[in-house]
């Protein structure tokens, strides 16, 4: 596989998957309003990884749906940070949006200075979306700061948020959030490349529909 | 929690119609939460959230003195002024 496809299926990976957990949220958000905006960021996390995918599905041949529920959990690129599913705790919800956001942003105005111009152009669009989601994080982020809860979640969740970067943009990650790196040992466990037992299950799901009936056309 | 009132603009140039509210804890989560309900299908080209307490409303009307003559209905505007414009059309000047 190009390294080009294998980028792209890192970040498609990561979008689905955030925005399938998130959208698990969907119908008990802690209020109607908040629900709404939730349901909404998940699907466009989703609308990301459809065309990241496509792209991918260019190079390799492929439709975007198989890349997305055809292939293996083990298979899948995306950083355990998303895998985890954190319902019905806001608290750990917020943290993850929040340090998402933040190393989101770091890989992705890497990749709108790209010399690919197909990628840095997705890139430079997905980007005017994340715009929106960045401000949700950080709102909520600000208001939840103080709360003991919420900081726990955020320094359990710290290793994870190193996981969906390069291990050159960490540095810039740590700046961003305003915590320090965590011992190699803690990184290795969190990095991408290795799966939490909590994708398979969320894999079952996903694909339970699409693998009742192989080959259908939908 | 607080109540905004949304007034939505579907294009420039076009009113702001009310279409709906939004309860949030301070304007700056009203506004988040506003774009994704009023705005995320890119159908609304401007907002404005309003605190409902700061909308002054009006509803009572004193009528106390019924005057009827300073209203105008069933008075025939359309009658008066067709005739206005025959009398014009007689008066112009014969432009041939």
């Amino acid at each position: 596989m190009s390294e080009r496809a294998s980028l792209l299926l890192t970040l498609a990976d990561d979008e689905l998957i955030v925005g399938w957990r998130d959208s698990e949220w969907t119908g008990i958000a802690p209020t109607l309003e908040e629900d709404v905006a939730f349901s909404s960021i998940a699907q466009n996390e989703i609308g990301h990884a459809r065309a990241l995918y496509e792209l991918a599905a260019a190079d390799l041949g492929t439709d975007a749906d198989a890349l997305a529920f055809d292939r293996e959990p083990s298979e899948y690129a995306c950083a355990p940070l998303v895998e985890l599913r954190l319902l019905d705790d806001w608290a750990m919800t917020i943290a993850r949006r929040y340090l998402y956001e933040q190393a989101d942003q770091v890989r992705i105005s890497a990749l709108v200075s790209s010399s690919d111009p197909e990628l840095a152009g997705l890139a430079a669009k997905i980007d005017r979306e994340e715009v929106y989601h960045r401000l949700h994080a950080e709102l909520w982020a600000e208001r939840l700061a103080g709360e003991p809860r919420f900081r726990s979640a955020v320094e359990e969740l710290w290793p994870y948020a190193l996981g969906v970067v390069a291990p050159e943009q960490r540095d810039e990650l740590a700046r961003r959030v305003g915590l320090p790196l965590p011992s190699n040992s803690l990184l290795q466990g969190h990095a991408r490349g290795t799966h939490t037992d909590e994708l398979e299950p969320l894999w079952t799901e996903m694909t339970e529909v699409r693998r009742s009936i192989p080959g259908a056309q939908w | 929690m607080k109540v905004y009132e949304v007034f939505r603009r579907e294009r420039k140039g076009q009113p702001f119609e009310h279409a709906g509210s939004i309860e949030a804890p301070d304007a700056a989560f009203a506004d988040t939460w506003a774009r994704e309900q009023y705005g995320r299908r890119g159908e609304s080209d401007a907002l404005w959230l309003v605190p409902r307490e700061s909308i002054h409303e009006i509803t009572e009307w004193a009528d106390e003195f019924d005057l009827k003559y300073r209203r105008v209905d069933g008075y025939s505007i359309k009658a008066r002024l067709k005739e206005a414009r025959e009398r014009a059309s007689v008066a112009a000047p014969d432009a041939g």
